[in-house]
This record gives C-alpha cells, structure tokens and sequence, in this order.
C-alpha cells in the first residue's frame, strides 16, 4: 500500500474485452478482486452502472461496498479484474483518487470532506483552480448559477460552516457535478440530515439524474432506498448477491439476500418476547420534574416504570438526545428534580447517574462511545471499572472473564477480545458499547440512536434485546430516528418539537400517523 | 468565552513576568523618574539575563552597587537575552529620555537604527561586556574583556609549566560565542606550534555535568593526559568529578592539571587548596570603568580610547591568597 | 474493513514483533549496542576500582549510561503520562528541576550559602522540593485542564519564568554544600559500587508499575488521552485526570532535580537541566508513544530514555568534534524517530513478509 508502483498518469491498458458491453452504461466493474492480509475483501464483483440512473449499492458491514467504492476511486488498486468508463474505449487505470476525478468519477463522503471555514465558492472550487491568478467574480458568479441551478439554498460568498450540514453536503455534491461527472458516489450521505434536509437532497438527485448522471448511492436506510433508487445491487461477505430492479425486489427479500438468511418478520419481533408482568411493574424506576439542562432544552417531566420501554421521538434537533442527556447528567443540569425509586437524589455528572444505576448509550458512537485505540475488553469493562474505583482494578481475568462473556452473549464479531475496537464495523462496535453498560447491571438503561448506522442484522438484534431486557425488569428508554422501530419496541413514546415536550402516546395512539400528527402539531399543547 | 482565556493567559503572562523582573532585581531598588539636568544622571541599563551565569550575577551587582542615589544615579534596569526585546528596551529608554544608555547586547547585529536615535535624541551610549556591528560613532566607549588574551594567559602560564608532555582534555563553552572562540583559540595556536597533544576537543556547554561525562569516556577509553583546560569553572569542576571518582590525582604537583575560568569564588577556594592549578579571570566589574567615563563626559572632557579592554588575571595555585580570593572570587 | 481478523500463519512471529510498540526502542538499543561491540569491544569493559574517598565504584561506559540515563527515565516516566493524557507536552520540566533543586538547596543552606553543617535533614529537603515541584505542576495542569490551553503554551510560562524563580528562591546566590552525604544520591553510597541514581530509577519504576497494577491510572488516562468526551460519559473526570499526570510529572521533576544538585552539591541555574525536555519528549517518542496522547507505553519510554543516554555516551567515546555533535545526534534522532512511526513499521512488517513468502517459495 505505502510504495506505490510508479505509473504514468494517462497509462492506459489494452487486452481481451475492452468496451462496454452495454449501451447505456456509463461505468462497468468486472471480476473485481480485492485482499488484505487476512481477508478477501471482495471475490469477482460486477457492478454496472447506468447513464440516468440511481443504483443503491447494498449489504451489511463487511459485505465489500466500502472496498468496492474505493477500488472505483482509485484509494485502494484492485488485485483484479477490469474498469470500463464510457468514453474511454479501452479499460481505464485508476491509481489514485487524482486519476478518478480526471474521469468523472466523484465522491461524497458520509463525513464532509470540505473547509469549513472558506467561502461556498472557494469550497467549490478549491484545488482546481489554473495557474495562480484567480478571478474571484468570476468563481462566485459561476458558483452562484450552479447553486441556483440545483436549487441549494447557499450563497457562494456564505462561509460554509454557516450552512447546515445538509446544505454542505449539498455544495459538496455540486463542487462534483461540477467536476463534468459521469459517475456521482454518495456514500452514507444522509445520516446526519433530517427528513426534510433528506427530501431536498432527493430532489437534487433526481435533477442530477434526469442530467445523465449515474449515481452509486449507499445507505443503510432501507425507506430511502425504495424511496429514490432504480436499481439494488446487493453484495455479501465480499461476493456479488445480484442486481435487481427496485419493482423487483420487496424489502423482506433484500434484507434477507443482505443477511443471507430468511428474516423472521421483523414486525413480529414484539409479540415475540414476554412483557414484564410483575406486581411492581407499576414502581416509578425514575422521575423527573421540571428537569433542564444548559443544551437549551424546555423543562420537562419524565418517568419510566419498572421493565417498561419507552422512548422519545421528534424530528432530529427537536431535543431528544438533550432530555436522556440530562437524565443521565452528560450536560449541565440547571434545575428540576430527580427521584430514583421514589427517592430524591442528586445527578449533577454522569458517575452520579452511573451510581444511581443509570447507563447511557451515547448518541453518537465514534464521539461519544468507542474509545477507538483501546480493546474492545477494555471499552467492555470501561464503565464498570470506574463505577467500582481508581484504586480498584479489575485483574486482567476478571477483564477477560467479562469481555468473553458478553462478546459471545451479544455475538460481537472481534478476531480477539484484545483488538482494537475501532477496527470493528460500526454494529460490532455499537454492540460492545452495549456491552459496556450491561455489564453494569443498571436499573435503567437509556438507548439513544442505537441503530444509527449499522446494519441491519444487528439492528434487529438490539430491538429484540432491548425487548428481552425490558421483560427481565429492566426500564429502557429507547431513541431512534426511525419511527417504525421505535413502535415495535416502546409501549409509551413522548413527542418533542422544537426542544419541548409535546405530546404523549401509548397503546392505540401508538402509530405512525398519529406521532406524525402530533409532530406536527395535533397533539396536546 | 475564548477571548475570556485569551485575556486570562495574558494575565497570567504578565503575572510572571513581573515575578521574574522582581527575581532580578533583587536589590530592590525602584528608580523614580525624575528629570532635570541638575538631578541625578539617568542611565538605562540593558543587560542580559542576571540568572544566566555567576559572572552575569556580579556583573549585575556591581552595576547596581554602581549606579545608585547616593553616587548620584537614577538608574533603571532592563534584562533579556533576545537582542530583539533589548533593541525594544532601548527605544522605551530612549522615549523616557534618560542621560545614557548602558548596553551588553545579547546579539551583535540591528542595533545602528536605535542608537542613532539615540544620538539624535542626545543620549550617549557606553556598550559594556560586549560589543557591537555598528559604526563606533554611535557609541562613546566600549568597555570589553579580551577573551583572547585571557585564553593566551592561561595558555602562557601553561608553558611556563615546562611538562614534559602535554595531554590535554579541552573542554568548550558553547560553540560560537565569544569567549569559547578566544580562549580555544589560543589552545589551538599552541597545539600547532609546540606539538601539544589533544586528547579530546569537545564542547561540554559550559555544563559541569557534561564535562564529567566526557572526561569520564577519556578515563574509560584508557588514554593517558595530565591537562584539562575547561574554559570555565562548571565545567572544570565536573572534569574533577569524574577524576576523583576514577582516583587519579590532580592539582598542584599531582597527575593532572586543572586550568579553569570565571574566577568564582568556590573555584578559587579549590586553587587556594592547591587541587586545582590554574583560573583566568574574566573581569565582570565595568562599573567602575563606566562610572569614571561618565564622570570624564560630564566634566567635559573628552574620552580618550573607544575600546577600553579591562585589567584581568590569571591566579595561579602556587601564589593565590585568601585576600585575591574575597576580592576577586565572583 | 477488519485487516486482522486472521493472520496467516507466515511471517506471524515477524508481524508480532514488529508491531510491539517496544520494538523500536530495543531495537534502536541493539543496533547502538552492535555498532559499539564492532567499533571497540572495550566500550563494555567495567572495572572496578575506588575512589579518591577509598569507596569502591564501578566505573565504564555501561555504568555511565545507567547513571546518566536514570534522571532521564525517571522524567520519561512522567512526561508519558503527561503526553497520553493532555495529547501534549511540558516543555519546562528542565526549568522545574532547576526550581525544585533550588528549594534543595535552600532548605539544606538556610540563610547561609556555604554552610558548615546542613541546616535540615536531607529528607526534609527532599520532601519540601516535591511539593514545590508538584505545586508548579499542578499550576501547569490547572492551565491545561481547566483553562484548556495548548500544553506547550502552557507550559511555556513557567519554561520562561522558571530559572529566574530558581535564582531568586536562593537570592541570585550559589549555595554550596559541604556535607559528603548529600552527595551521596547523585553519587555512590559509600560501600556500594553501583551509581545512586540508577537505584532511585528503579525505585521509581516499581513504583509506577504498582500504581499502574493497583490503581487504574493507566486505563483511566488512556481513555481521556483517546477520547475524552466518551471518557466524561462514563463517569471519568478528564480534567482531573489530565492535571493529575502534570501533578505527577512534578513528582518525577523533583526526584531528578534532587539528584541533579546532588551530583555536584550546588546548581546552576542557567545551565542545570538544560534542554532536558527535549530528551524526555524523545524519549516518549522513541518509546513508539504517540505525541497526540492515547495508548502509551512507560517500559518502551524507559527504554527510550537509555537509548538517548547510551546514543550520548557513545557520541563521546567517538570522539566527535565538537561543532558536529548536536549534528550527528540530530541525524541518529531522525533516523529512530522515523523508524518508530506507525507508517514505517507497517512498511517494515510487509518487508518482513515478503521476506518470508519468498523463502517458503524457494523452498518450495
């Protein structure tokens, strides 16, 4: 990887099949292989890509898509197989990312890869500027009529910080359709918007589509891939699954070709697992009154029952995390008061809380959770170690005793207990951070987007642990930003909209239609 | 909320510079500005660092004991070892519109615009310790030891020792400044010229500790000399440590002899008891000097030499008295 | 992608080895090691003889090495700490010594510089300098951990202000001790042919390890050096965690700062400890720790600050000219510091493997 080959940069080969086979197709991957020690990343991919259409590359982490894209864009060079790009007769090169964009193939990454503290324009147009003179009307002016003609909602003059992160990703899309792109890749670029900023960048896409673009769009949101996408290519563990047309494949079949496996019915997973049903299912675990933090959120009122699941719900922003964050003491608490068990106590920092057997799985996992360079034993034991004392370790046993015990009880895939957890993809890690706070034991354990970002395997794993933890007598509060799973696994949800409290539904009220409506305004005031 | 920390880190920058500024002066002595040709003379006083070496110490407790209310002085004090906030020292001297200016640069170069500000402002300047690249117009006098020559002493004492071979272990202050370069000098010009032997050449950077470890490798490597020249104390002394650790005699009469510099007093304590032979004085007490060039200006008189090199000695083991010691020792 | 999830069997060994964090700081030692064996053997030789005071010493590169090198050790010891927790360093450990040998010397002096007796029991002075030294440290904690400013900035007040504050703790004067005893810690005890300070080095090395085996200091600093916001939700203190590595990072000061003004019964305030930051922050690094805070290892930094002292020691015994000195070390620095990055030891692990593959082919 580190000594590169030197290669002429227009180094172009010839041999055995060299155009495209299909008319429209602006892009063709044959028989793409790819190892690193130890691992088969992919195993004779195809992939075809064509003019004017959305593909959504597909498959649970691990599965090759991020190998696949980086063979495409020249991060990784393949160890087999062949690139046909249209207009180019013969197979191309990819040596560097350099090589990919000279040939129009760009890419959007998840975390945004722009200044954030220059202007919309020079974001747009940084690093591909000619010569040293640069005629800054000019750039603004034509950056401003590639914004408009986009429709984004950004100045060229704007410093980019100011825009939202769904604008910014926006100009990031446009800086490479300005780039004459014939391939556009969006890898996980949705994750941090919300549903309206995910609509608007829908609507960009579909622009860029009715261009003649070809866009490769990965994501782990099943709903936006129905909702955009023409074609599905599915891979798993580095193999091609297939390609189908979107009207071809119902969503249970691609989750299922995903995990290779026959899914039972996710809509069933509640019904599956007892509710706890003890006499004391009716003891308040926790209570809050007029609870608020300096994160800008209204006071609010809060409790939870033992073994009961509830959840928070609301647009993104609307203060969801802020409210579990002030539960948990992560942010400063002005004022209200807390009861644990019908008892007073004081929660002014998050070992308070902890004592008080609350655990808190953060909202974002590589910020918040994962300490990245330490083993997966040791972010497992992380919580209850410091609950137990500084001058108290745990002997390296125990450690392992614990760290073994939970990798097996929550099948997270680690080649040792002693690997580094950031080298495991984002469920293994989001599982051993669950680890983390089960291993305490708490009395209440707070979920905030625990589904965020892994795959979908994983994602049923935790609602139905979260389920069987709750039937156990354990109270969970449980946040994520699709709803469908917050109704198969909460038996209360309460509503926010714009940092307050809005609204709360159990039982019948529970559907989607009704949070939407009490989102939006219907509900109690 | 960062302009809250900015603000709080230069409080605290300040905080400590005045804890240093009142580390350094010591005396105490906080000089009222008064001005009015029938008053005190007002000299500023820009000096390198008092804490960087013994000799800076008595060279700034001299000019302190010098220039005081009862001698008729109005003195203030500035101490840096960077030539560019010295250069500054000497504009804010210059608007304050003292009588003279008193100067040991710490750097040679940049110092002709602000000293021709100072003549056209009628300040006199008298550089001291040190000199200057600038056009000996701008200043009335410069008041300097001769590091050659001090090594030469050193050198010629050495001579007159008629060894019958001569092994020496030459250990350097900082390579590049002045007296590093004059009293090596003088070494080098011997080893051509009487075929002196050079055991080993190196800098120990006017570290005792780093002396001793060198001339600890000498001993180790098991190669014989009977000379250490230091080219100063510190590090003289830690030529003796490792000596004395390794058991091998030195000083007056014994195996090795021990040729150090500076004339601290502690140095010159070991010469009075004969355990090391040689110490080159390098004369720190300009006051006096710079005092009679005042006094010479301000009868009117007209100095008579630019470059005034002072008196300095060499004390040898055999004839030190504990008198040259109280009064010489630093 | 999990690169590791299996090694294949060739070249496992190899790959371990080059990918302990110890390895470049013992590999750096057995290459100076070799490159002395060929150039002179006698490098090794260790004699035994007596002093000028009849006390029987150990003299020999070997044992310079260890006497020099152990203040590096004991400061390596700390600015590890310091480094994986605030992800920065302390440039003014070597102005600190020079504050804390001073409070050495003034308990010992008293008002009297040259005193015919000590004024206070050595271990008085010792304990007095200590928390001096860690207030001093705690003082650049509080500005790192609480005011949150740049480590090196930080520690640039004090780098500034600390020898002028060593001079004036004793009043610009030179206090000398005359008391033989007090020689004896940055010397040899008498009876005893092993230099003090490599004794006090290894008292301090057992003592973090103990407190690294029955506190959870190393996990606890680990964590807040990778992730401090994870580090905070689950219930550690990263602050506090952070000023309490600088407060033992004056620990460590103390300590060297006592043997160093015992090694000659005086100080220099301009000179004593000079640039010994910089070796201490090599050391770290030689010890493969990253100088942005997280994972550390203290054994590698030990390791690291021998070889510093082993690379000096050497240096001498070649007899190097002078002006070229900081030069060649300079040179050699580079090399182990590149050598030690993460980018080359991969780079030398495929080599390894490579290495391997062919072998078994040729066999084959």
């Amino acid at each position: 990887m580190l000594i590169r080959t030197f290669v002429p940069r227009f180094f172009i080969k010839i041999k055995g099949v060299n155009t495209l086979v299909k008319d429209k197709s602006v892009l063709e991957m044959r028989n793409i292989h790819k190892s690193f020690p130890g691992v088969r990343a992919l195993q004779g991919v195809d992939f075809t890509l064509c003019e004017g259409e959305i593909h959504a590359l597909m498959g649970e982490n691990g599965a090759g898509k991020s190998t696949l894209i980086k063979v495409l864009t020249g991060v990784y060079g393949k160890d087999e197989g062949q690139i046909f790009l249209k207009g180019t007769d013969n197979e191309v090169s990819i040596h560097s990312p350099q090589d990919a964009q000279r040939l129009g193939i760009s890419t959007v990454y998840q975390e945004i890869t722009l200044c954030p503290n220059l202007s919309v324009a020079e974001n747009m147009y940084i690093g591909r500027t000619e010569g040293i003179g640069q005629n800054w009307k000019k750039m603004n002016r034509d950056a401003d009529k590639i914004l408009q003609s986009l429709d984004i909602p950004a100045k060229s003059t704007q410093q980019l910080a100011s825009c939202s992160i769904a604008v910014q990703q926006m100009v990031a899309i446009a800086r490479a359709v300005d780039m004459d792109c014939k391939v556009l890749i969006l890898d996980e670029p949705t994750s941090s918007l919300d549903e309206q900023e995910v609509a608007k960048l829908f609507k960009l896409m579909r622009e860029l589509k009715a261009k003649g673009v070809g866009i490769i769009f990965v994501t782990h949101f099943l709903d936006q891939v129905y909702e955009v996408c023409d074609k599905i290519t599915v891979l798993r563990d580095g193999q091609l699954v297939g390609e189908y047309e979107i009207k071809e494949l119902p969503r249970v079949q691609l989750v299922s070709k995903m995990l290779g496996k026959d899914l039972d019915d996710m809509s069933d997973i509640r019904s599956e697992s007892a509710t706890y049903d003890k006499e004391d299912a009716s003891t308040l675990v926790f209570e809050a009154n007029e609870l608020v933090s300096d994160a800008g959120i209204k006071p609010f009122d809060f409790y939870i029952k033992k073994g009961e699941v509830n959840g928070f719900t609301g647009l993104l922003g609307s203060g969801r995390s802020e409210c579990v964050r002030a539960i948990f003491g992560a942010d400063r608490v002005l004022g209200g008061t807390v009861k644990k068990n019908g008892k007073t106590v004081k929660i002014t920092k998050p070992l308070d809380a902890m004592k008080n057997g609350i655990a808190y799985l953060p909202e974002d996992r590589k910020v918040d959770g994962i300490v990245g360079d330490l083993s997966v034993r040791e972010n497992i034991i992380l919580a209850l170690q410091v609950l137990k004392g500084f001058f108290k370790p745990f002997s390296k046993a125990e450690t392992y005793k614990f760290a073994e015990e939970y990798i097996k009880l929550l099948g997270i895939k680690t080649a040792s207990a002693d690997t580094p957890i950031k080298s495991l993809s984002g469920g293994n890690q989001q599982k051993a951070i669950l680890a983390r706070w089960l291993l305490m034991n708490p009395e209440y354990l707070i979920l905030d987007e625990p589904t965020r970002g892994i795959d979908v395997g994983t994602k049923v794993d935790i609602q139905k642990l979260v389920l069987k933890l709750a039937s156990e007598g354990m109270s969970v509060t449980f946040i994520s930003s699709e709803t469908d799973e917050m109704l198969r696994t909460c038996s209360r949800l309460i509503v926010m909209r714009d940092r307050k409290v809005v609204g709360e539904l159990s039982g019948d009220d529970l559907s989607q239609n009704k949070i939407m409506s009490t989102i939006a305004g219907g509900g109690r005031e | 909320m960062k302009r809250f920390k900015t603000k709080l880190l230069s409080v605290v920058l300040a905080a400590t510079m005045v804890i240093s500024l009142a580390a350094c002066g010591n005396t105490g002595d906080a000089p009222a500005s008064s001005s009015g040709s029938d008053g005190p003379i007002k000299v500023g006083i820009i000096n390198n660092d008092p804490n960087e070496s013994g000799y800076r110490t008595a060279n700034d407790r001299d000019m302190h004991e010098m220039f005081t209310a009862e001698n008729g002085y109005d003195a203030s004090f500035a101490y840096s070892n960077d030539n560019d906030k010295q250069i500054e020292a000497a504009q804010k001297f210059v608007q304050d519109g003292v009588d003279y200016i008193l100067l040991s640069a710490a750097g040679t170069a940049g110092w002709d615009s602000v000293l021709k500000d100072a003549q056209d402002a009628g300040i006199k300047v008298i550089l001291f310790d040190r000199t200057i690249d600038a056009s000996e117009d701008l200043y009335e006098a410069s008041i300097v030891s001769d590091m050659a020559k001090e090594g030469q002493t050193a050198v010629d004492w050495l001579k007159g020792q008629n060894l019958s071979e001569y092994n020496i272990i030459h250990l350097q202050g900082v390579m590049g400044t002045a007296a590093q370069q004059g009293r090596t000098a003088a070494v080098d010009a011997a080893v051509a010229s009487d075929g002196w032997n050079i055991v080993t050449q190196q800098t120990a950077e006017w570290n005792a500790e780093k002396a001793q470890q060198i001339v600890q490798s000498v001993i180790d490597s098991g190669e014989s000399f009977n000379v250490i020249y230091a080219e100063n104390d510190d590090m003289a002394k830690g030529a003796v440590a490792a000596l004395d650790k390794a058991n091998i005699s030195h000083g007056v009469g014994k195996d090795v002899i021990i040729i150090g510099f500076d004339c601290n007093k502690w140095a010159l304590e070991e010469l009075l008891n004969q355990n090391w032979n040689y110490d080159g004085q390098c004369n720190p007490f300009q006051a006096s000097y710079i005092d009679s060039i005042i006094k010479t200006i301000e009868s009117g008189g007209t100095v008579a030499e630019k470059t005034v090199i002072m008196d300095e000695k060499g004390f040898d083991a055999t004839t030190i008295t504990a008198e040259d010691v109280e009064k010489y020792g630093i | 992608m999990q690169t590791n999830t299996q090694k294949p069997g060739i070249g496992k060994v190899g790959t371990k080895i080059f990918r302990q964090q110890i390895f470049i700081p013992i590999a750096a030692l057995l290459l100076l090691a070799i490159f002395n064996l060929i150039r002179d053997p006698s490098f090794y030789k260790i004699t035994f003889g007596y002093n000028n005071l009849g006390d029987p010493v150990l003299s020999g590169s070997l044992i310079n090495i260890l006497d020099y090198g152990s203040e590096l050790a004991i400061l390596a010891i700390g600015m590890t700490l310091v480094t994986a927790a605030s992800g920065g360093q302390d440039i003014s450990v070597g102005a600190a010594m020079a504050i804390s040998g001073s409070v050495v010397l003034r308990v010992l002096c008293g008002t009297n510089t040259r005193p015919e007796t000590l004024q206070a029991p050595i271990i008085v002075a010792f304990l007095v300098s200590c928390v001096v030294a860690m207030l001093f440290g705690a003082f650049n904690g509080v500005l790192v951990a609480y005011f949150k400013i740049q480590p090196m900035v930080a520690t640039l007040i004090l780098f500034t202000a600390g020898r002028s504050i060593a001079a004036w703790i004793n009043n610009n004067e030179l206090p000398i001790i005359s008391d033989p005893s007090f020689g004896y810690w940055g010397g040899f005890i008498p009876g005893i042919p092993i230099p003090t300070p490599f004794f006090i080095a290894v008292a301090c090395m057992i003592i973090i390890a103990l407190v690294l085996r029955f506190t959870n200091l190393g996990l606890y600093t680990q964590a807040v050096g990778i992730n401090e916001s994870s580090s905070k939700l689950n219930g550690l203190n990263p602050a506090f965690i952070k000023f309490l590595s600088f407060v033992i990072l004056g620990l460590c000061v103390a300590v060297t700062g006592f043997i160093k003004v015992s090694r000659f019964s005086t100080i220099n305030y301009s000179v004593i400890a000079k640039d010994i930051e910089m070796d201490a922050i090599l050391a770290v690094a030689l010890g493969g720790n990253p100088l942005g805070g997280g994972k550390f290892n203290i054994s590698a930094s030990i390791i690291g600050a021998y070889v510093i002292q082993f690379l000096t020691t050497t240096l001498y015994a070649l007899k190097v000219p002078s002006d070229a000195l900081p030069a060649y070390k300079a040179v050699v620095v580079i090399i182990l510091v590149v050598l030690s990055t993460p980018i080359v030891r991969e780079w030398l692990n495929n080599l390894w493997k490579k290495m391997k593959s062919k072998q078994i082919k040729e066999v084959a």
